[in-house]
């Protein structure tokens, strides 16, 4: 792996893994995988595999944490020290705390935070295998955890990155081109609301192309949004099956 | 111009179920005069009004609800109860001794001890205060014998039924005494173990098809099965 590819994108016009610039990588999505918490979503995005587990509202420990008007959301993004090629420490990166603030501020404008004072809500994402983007991945996977455990929300959350390689704009990096491209933009976005929780910007893009990758980031979000409703409604599926059925007796 | 969803329809947060002249209800939120959803849910319209049914929620207190809880903690004048809430409650020592509390003569753990269960009622809540809670009433105190079932506390109202129907006929049914917390626990205290038992599968048999129309007469039909399923084993 640690061989730099030359090109990331082919005379065809195709990227190191077949993908069209546009294209994004395959996406599973499933909902209430851990009976124990009391929200939970995995995600499989390309070969990214994340758990996203929601505990709460309940109360805040230790006391003094406590706000007095709005609940307290936590956030812990951590990687699994088997998830990447070279073992990660276990102990909390630099990378990872900032990812967990980033993660977290993404998510609070969904969150309706001021229905339930002096109380916390936890959100752990672990990552069982990166492969680019986790942050976005993480971020989907943390909104659909947080819908599951029944916690009144705007709408959810999806994220996903666009970026440059080789002089193009492309969705969705994987890491290889991630690292040897020269652009990544995450992305995320309330669909139904149509606001942005989150931009970033790591690389150098032009105006135009900085346009070009937030709209095809967008694109990209929207497509997965498609995908977080069905996984939310599946785990449902027997009652509103059991409803159809009734509307046609 | 209202837009709408189906009634019934499966909604995730942040759907948009009405625009225009409705009025937002339970689980929804409003937005540039549009009605969202906030929870994962089935809508429900009544006169206007947009609700959507939480398919999993948590209870939040509301004073005068009758609820079921254990004691977590014995403190210096009171107890702290856990009421399946993202809030505990509190307990005071004078409200169970039903006289002022004095802390040389008496010995809290005896009259409640951790682990002990209560059915009580909430004396006051709001978001700055935790809730309350009282047992100087008839029916309230500490559970000697029974059941517990925790179910979802958003399907307390379809155990009750319209007007009690439901609950009336499992106790009617079963000849138990069933005190529904409206937190989400439910005790069943009966005569022998197997009419507990029966109860106890009639309400869960509720949880699991809350959402289906005709399940009194169902719940009604499942009970009788079983009770002369019983007769015939005791011949």
């Amino acid at each position: 792996m640690n061989d730099k590819p030359e090109k990331l994108i082919d005379k065809k016009g195709l990227r190191l893994d077949g993908r069209k610039p546009d294209e994004l990588r395959p996406v599973k999505l499933e909902v209430g995988v851990i009976s124990n918490a009391d929200g939970s979503a995995y995600v499989e995005h390309g070969k990214n595999k994340i758990l996203a587990a929601v505990y709460g509202p309940r109360e805040v420990h230790p006391k003094h944490l406590a706000l007095q008007d709005r609940t307290v959301l936590k956030c812990r993004y951590h990687m699994a020290p088997f998830s990447v090629q070279e073992r990660k420490s276990p102990a909390p990166s630099r990378r990872e705390i900032e990812l967990s603030k980033m993660i977290r501020e993404s998510l609070e404008p969904a969150v309706f935070m001021e229905y339930y004072p002096r109380t916390m809500v936890n959100v752990f994402i672990e990552v069982l295998q990166a492969d680019g983007g986790t942050r976005c991945a993480s971020i989907t996977a943390a909104a659909l955890a947080l819908a599951d455990s029944g916690i009144p929300m705007r709408d959810l959350v999806v994220a996903c990155a666009a970026g440059k390689i080789d002089n193009t704009v492309v969705l969705d990096l994987m890491d290889t081109e991630d690292k040897v491209g020269s652009a990544d933009v995450p992305v995320a976005l309330m669909p139904n609301l149509n606001a942005v929780t989150l931009l970033q910007m790591d690389g150098l893009l032009t105006r135009e192309e900085f346009e070009t990758a937030v709209n095809m980031a967008l694109e990209g979000c929207r497509k997965i949004y498609a995908m977080q409703k069905e996984a939310l409604k599946t785990k449902y599926v027997n009652v509103s099956e059991d409803i159809k059925e009734e509307a046609e007796d | 111009m209202p837009i709408l969803l189906e009634r019934k329809q499966l909604v995730t947060p942040g759907d948009l179920i009405a625009e225009g002249e409705y009025i937002a209800g339970e689980n929804t939120f409003v937005e540039n005069n549009k009605i969202y959803a906030a929870r994962v849910g089935i809508i429900e319209i009544e006169n206007k009004r947009v609700d959507v049914v939480a398919l999993k929620a948590f209870y939040i207190p509301r004073a005068g609800d009758i609820v079921i809880g254990t004691i977590t903690e014995v403190g210096f004048n009171g107890w702290t109860v856990d009421i399946n809430s993202p809030y505990i409650a509190l307990l005071r020592a004078s409200d169970v001794l039903s006289r002022p509390f004095k802390p040389q003569k008496d010995d809290l753990p005896q009259v409640l001890d951790a682990g002990d269960l209560v059915v009580a009622k909430i004396v006051s809540y709001d978001r700055t205060h935790d809730p309350q809670l009282t047992v100087a009433e008839p029916g309230l105190g500490k559970i000697t014998r029974g059941q517990i079932v925790k179910i979802t506390p958003t399907k307390i109202p379809r155990v009750i039924g319209r007007k009690g129907s439901m609950i009336s006929m499992i106790k009617q049914e079963t000849g138990c005494n069933i005190i529904l917390g409206l937190n989400g626990v439910v005790l069943i205290t009966g005569k022998t173990l197997e009419d507990e038992e029966l109860a106890l599968r009639a309400i869960l048999k509720i949880e699991q098809e809350s959402h289906t129309s005709g399940l009194t007469d169902r719940i009604t039909q499942m009970l009788r099965e079983e009770k002369s399923k019983r007769e015939e084993n005791k011949k």
